[in-house]
């Protein structure tokens, strides 16, 4: 794309972007050393994603308070006020990731000192291999501008809350077998919840990548089983 | 040029302009440019200095018939009848589509007289008639609670965006069917500039507005429908809304962005 006459103002635009990039990897981090903090019950690894999180928190601010002064400075127009909007939603959804993973980073301290059940942590891992992996193909789809990629994250989230469902009943199976394991069942069970929250997050920046670059909306509602993904999924591409 | 008569039937177009050229001599400064005005909408045209907007508003009430070697090809069509025929009465044809230029342009007579003489080229009315139609024209104008006690000052006395509503009130005097706006505020305050577009809002319930104007957001405040031209070719037409957050064509992004013109 050519360059604004004004070039003041691509600077801005630019340091935006290069703040959700970082954003982007803060939140990557955090939620990879929270599971890896979980698993291992490593309160050290715990502890330094709590630390991550205020710098999250400040990158957010400061990109609402830019976006807030484009706006009011340079009163953006077409692409331009689409992307600064998409970069208030996406920071927005990326400190949620970050509070997110501070939570299961908590849970982890916590959990370090009751009864384990190491069966009960692998569902979780898998939730949030595919979640970590929604993350990153979202946040590459918003970097690289890539609509295809975006549709396919927001289509795959059904995965994750189909696995949350099952992670629930293996849990609660855990909690019902031997009442001492309720503690740790119930922390990981909050702990699901918010990686399928993350899952959520992923999805709205999905949407977000999809308007910033068309400047349309994609549906309300995703198609529940995986044939009418796949067959939703061709009826997009080819739109 | 044959008339099929689709565009006859549609009241929803005041205005049908359909490949115009229009030449300075012989340089071409409007190419095929083909679009509606829609019937109690508003149209702005932007696009940068010499895209032809403004010229294209001067082909709407034939303001170029005042100048040899000036023409037009094509057809504009009002209601269905092409204005640009050589028969077209121009006295009418300006009585039905009036026109709001950059600078105020008041006669150098009073508040009262500044009205009355626009209607009393078409209309002989008694006094109290007179009166209540510069009223309702100052009314329309958004004028009227400012100079109602000082009709007979002079019009030049009034503050720019006093004068500039004053010409607004001058167009609307004479019941207009539609109102060409050439950048009406770009010589304004900004409170001035605040209400001539309060003025725009609440006149298209009553007329087809066309207006240029180079301040963009203006266009995406007051209007309904946008095109933007460059080098005098109609580069993109659509809604407002979809002109200034999605536009299809490239070269409107780049230059409603900021980034060419």
């Amino acid at each position: 794309m050519p360059e604004h006459i004004v070039t003041a103002y691509d600077k801005e635009l630019e340091t935006l972007g290069r703040k959700i990039a970082e954003m982007g990897g803060i939140a990557e981090k955090m939620l990879s050393d929270a599971m890896d903090a979980l698993i291992a019950l490593d309160v050290d690894l715990a502890r330094g994603v709590v630390a991550s999180d205020p710098r999250l928190d400040l990158l957010q601010r400061e990109i609402e308070e830019s976006s807030i002064m484009t706006i009011a400075r340079r009163q953006p127009m077409a692409v331009d006020l689409r992307e600064i909007v998409a970069a208030v939603r996406v920071s927005g959804d990326l400190e949620r990731v970050g509070d997110l993973a501070k939570n299961i980073a908590k849970r982890a301290v916590k959990i370090a000192t009751e009864p384990r059940v190491p069966r009960a942590v692998i569902g979780l891992k898998h939730m949030n291999e595919l979640a970590a992996t929604q993350l990153k193909d979202v946040l590459d789809a918003y970097a690289q501008r890539d609509t295809e990629r975006a549709q396919a994250v927001w289509i795959r989230d059904g995965e994750l809350d189909a696995l949350e469902d099952s992670v629930f009943r293996d849990l609660l199976t855990f909690m019902m077998e031997d009442p001492r394991n309720i503690s740790f069942c119930t922390h990981l069970l909050f702990c699901s919840k918010n990686i399928e929250r993350v899952g959520d997050h992923a999805t709205n920046i999905a949407e977000t990548v999809f308007y910033l670059v068309t400047g349309g909306t994609l549906p309300l509602d995703r198609p529940k089983d995986r044939n009418a993904a796949a067959a939703f999924s061709a009826a997009l591409t080819e739109h | 040029m044959t008339d099929n008569g689709q565009n006859r039937a549609d009241p929803a177009h005041k205005v049908v302009i359909r490949d115009l050229k229009f030449y300075y001599g012989d340089a071409l400064a409007l190419n095929n440019v083909s679009l509606p005005l829609r019937t109690n909408k508003v149209t702005a045209f932007i696009g940068p200095s010499g895209c032809g907007k403004s010229t294209l508003l001067r082909v709407l009430n034939r303001m170029y018939d005042l100048y040899p070697h000036q023409r037009a090809e094509g057809e504009v069509l009002l209601d269905g009848d092409d204005i640009l025929k050589p028969d077209q009465d121009l006295n009418l044809l300006r009585s039905r589509i009036g026109m709001v230029f950059q600078k105020p342009t008041p006669f150098p007579m009073s508040i009262y007289d500044n009205i009355a003489f626009g209607i009393k080229l078409y209309e002989k009315l008694p006094k109290r008639e007179m009166d209540q139609r510069v009223e309702q024209a100052l009314r329309g104008a958004a004028l009227w609670t400012e100079v109602k006690d000082k009709l007979a000052a002079s019009g030049l006395s009034l503050s720019g965006g006093q004068q500039q509503r004053l010409c607004i009130a001058r167009t609307v005097a004479i019941h207009p069917e539609v109102i060409l706006l050439d950048e009406p505020a770009s010589a304004l305050d900004p409170i001035s500039t605040a209400r001539i577009e309060e003025l725009i809002d609440e006149l298209k319930a009553e007329y087809t507005i066309a207006i240029v104007t180079h301040n963009m957001q203006q266009a995406a405040r007051v209007s309904d429908y946008t095109a933007l031209m460059y080098l005098g070719e109609l580069i993109e037409f659509d809604d407002t809304k979809k002109i200034f957050t999605s536009p299809a064509k490239q070269q409107t992004q780049d230059y409603i962005t900021g980034r060419f013109g």
